[in-house]
Formats: structure tokens, C-alpha cells, sequence
């Protein structure tokens, strides 16, 4: 059957990586519990399965997105499929519900992106994905209103308990201040320390990208996410790379430093669009911080 | 302070907002007629929307909505 819509996963070159991807794949059903299978053209080979269109179809695909339950499934699959293929060869992930129209949708997808899928694959082959995120620990207030209340800007409202413990308003505001410089020079510590965990890194990694810090409400992680960000690492190099963020996470105390991977190179399988050395990628990812925050912060 | 300790992923549960980090913002896009149009930005927006609205029904944030 060569009609119906199409989940992609990963493209590869088709040599015989394919074949040894299609056996892993045997036992690793796709996102509709589907066969996982190699479409080749052109010197490449895209690992997709065939999906019900009750559930894949544009307008279905949305309102699934929006059930919980169902889009966790479908990532973890994705990225259970990019896993077993690029255990054997290198790999490009497709981002998550890429849906084609038939085999020849398929087959298009490769003629047309041809170019860049065999720049991506010369640029990913033998290198993984290590992610290193960064959490300051919230401070604590020590007055159980302090964290609270907006700054005063004229002392305490008239009609409302001035202070609390009988103090002056002048010892209350004193106090008050002493607070919040605390807490931004404590955080000015903790930006200065995810700084130099991620400009150290960024200098033993042949890329490096900025995702937007994890919003707690997403990641249950109260502590404030102040770097999030993803390196590309050649696949000898991964150990040393390991010890040095072991190494930057003890020489920070203000820091809690958390490594994951290795993971295929899901971050980087756009091009360099500086085209210039590899350092200016990580420098750039202000930008993206940036963009997400405002993405983010409505929900 | 400390580290996560390292190892093959499949080993441990990894944490469903590091993989949409990836799945949303990485893996190379595919554009064009070809393709069911599912725009990036929608698409995060969703997902964002059904991600917070699940955590918020499950586990009451002691944040306040912005």
C-alpha cells in the first residue's frame, strides 16, 4: 500500500544503514503502533510509518495535540524511533508530526530537502547531543510577606499594619532593601555562573544552541532554570565532555547542574545560518531565549 | 552542585519537557504542499497550552498566573 498519510521520523543515507536500522526497528512500533519502515530515494532513505488519517489528518492532529496524555505518547514514541535508528547510523530527526502524503509524499520530501539532508548528515555523522541545564535555588524570603507584597513606594499604606514585630518603618524598609539586594546579587551570581558553564562548554563543543530556560510549570522543577542549552559533541569526545560538567557544576555552588544525553542531534539539524565559525551559534541563542519567553509565558 | 548521573537514556525516565525541547524546537522542519501545515508556532502554542493546563489540573502551581 503506498497511499494514506505518512509519519516520518528520521532521514539516513541509504547505504546499508538502513536495512540495520529496519531490524532494531522490528520490535519498535511508530506513533500508531505501526511498522516503522525505510522509503528510499535519491541516495537517501526516510524512516516513516503509515497512520490513520482519523487521527493524522490535519484537523484531527490538532485537537490531539491538545490531549495530554496523547501528544506525551506520540513524542516518547518519536523519540524512542530516532533512538533505535540512530543507534545504528547517523541520523536526522524530523521534528514531531511531520505528516506526508503517501510514499510519494515521502519520496518528494527527500528530492526536495536532498541538498540539505547530505549536508546535515557530513555535519552530524559521529557527533551527539548533550543537554546541560542550570537551576539557581530559589531563595528563601526571610519575612513570610516579603516575597509577596509589591515595593512600597511611599512606606506602608495608611490603614494597614505598618511593620511587622513592632519595627520602625524606616528599620522595615531598611530591611526590606537589604532583602532584594540579596536576592539580585544572589541571582547576578547564579546569571554569572551559567555564563561561564555554558562559554566553557561552547569551547569544547563543536556547536552549541540556547533553548529557552523551562517554565516551572512544564518541568515541576521550582528552581529558576537559567540555562538550558543543548551542545553538539563528537561522539570520542562525550566523556571528557561529561568530566568537565562535573567539574563546572561542583566550582558553582549557587548552581544545581544537570546533564542528559546523549541524544541524537535533534537541536542541530538546521544549518549554521551564520555560515561563520561554530562559537557564534551559542552566542546567537539570545535571540531564541528571548522569542520563547514571550511564546511561553501565556499559556 | 550536583549532576545527573549519566548513562543511556532508555535507562532512565527522562523528563517530557527536555524531549519536547528537542521534538518541538529541533529535528529538521519539512515545508511545502507535501506536508499537513502544521505551523510551528501554533503548534507550540497548543502544546504549551495543553502541557500547562494538565500540570495545573494535576498539581496546583504555587505560581501565580502571569
Amino acid at each position: 500500500m503506498t497511499e494514506g498519510l505518512r509519519y516520518a521520523y528520521a532521514v539516513v543515507r541509504d547505504t546499508d544503514a538502513p536495512q540495520a536500522a529496519r531490524t532494531a526497528l522490528e520490535r519498535v512500533p511508530g506513533v500508531a503502533g505501526e511498522p516503522v519502515v525505510a522509503v528510499r530515494h535519491l541516495g537517501l532513505a526516510v524512516l516513516a510509518g503509515t497512520v490513520p488519517a482519523e487521527d493524522f489528518d490535519e484537523g484531527p492532529l490538532r485537537q490531539r495535540l491538545d490531549d495530554m496524555a496523547w501528544l506525551e505518547r506520540v513524542a516518547r514514541t518519536h523519540q524512542r524511533v530516532v533512538d533505535t535508528v540512530g543507534a545504528e547510523s547517523c541520523v536526522i530527526p524530523v521534528r514531531l508530526a511531520t505528516v506526508c502524503q503517501g510514499e510519494e509524499g515521502l519520496r518528494r520530501m527527500l528530492a526536495a530537502g536532498r541538498e540539505r539532508f547530505a549536508s546535515a548528515l557530513d555535519r552530524l555523522e559521529g557527533r551527539v547531543e548533550w543537554g546541560v541545564k542550570a537551576y539557581a535555588a530559589t531563595p528563601v524570603p526571610e519575612g513570610p510577606s516579603a516575597a509577596q507584597e509589591p515595593p512600597a513606594p511611599e512606606g506602608p499604606p495608611a490603614g494597614t499594619p505598618s511593620a511587622p514585630g513592632g519595627m520602625s518603618g524606616r528599620d522595615y524598609l531598611r530591611r526590606r532593601k537589604a532583602q532584594r539586594q540579596a536576592t539580585e546579587r544572589r541571582w547576578g551570581d547564579t546569571e554569572e555562573g551559567a555564563r561561564l558553564v555554558h562559554d566553557t562548554l561552547s569551547g569544547l563543543a563543536e556547536r552549541a544552541r540556547l533553548h529557552p530556560p523551562q517554565d516551572p510549570r512544564l518541568s515541576g522543577v521550582s528552581d529558576r532554570n537559567v540555562l538550558n542549552a543543548a551542545y553538539l559533541v563528537r561522539r570520542e569526545d562525550s566523556a571528557a565532555f561529561a568530566e568537565r560538567v562535573g567539574e563546572l557544576a561542583g566550582r558553582t555552588a549557587a548552581l544545581r547542574v544537570e546533564l542528559t544525553g546523549p541524544w541524537a542531534p535533534y537541536s542541530f539539524t538546521a544549518p549554521d545560518e551564520t555560515d561563520a565559525p561554530d562559537e557564534t551559534d551559542a552566542r546567537d541563542g539570545t535571540d531564541a531565549r528571548d522569542g520563547a519567553e514571550s511564546t511561553g509565558a501565556e499559556g | 552542585m550536583t549532576v545527573a548521573p549519566e548513562g543511556p537514556l532508555a535507562h532512565q525516565q527522562i523528563a517530557l519537557v527536555d524531549v519536547l525541547d528537542r521534538l518541538l524546537a529541533g529535528g529538521v522542519v519539512i515545508t511545502g504542499d507535501l506536508t499537513l501545515r502544521i505551523a510551528d508556532v501554533d503548534l507550540v502554542r497548543i502544546d504549551l497550552r495543553a502541557l500547562i493546563s494538565s500540570v495545573n489540573a494535576n498539581v496546583p502551581s504555587p505560581w501565580e498566573e502571569p
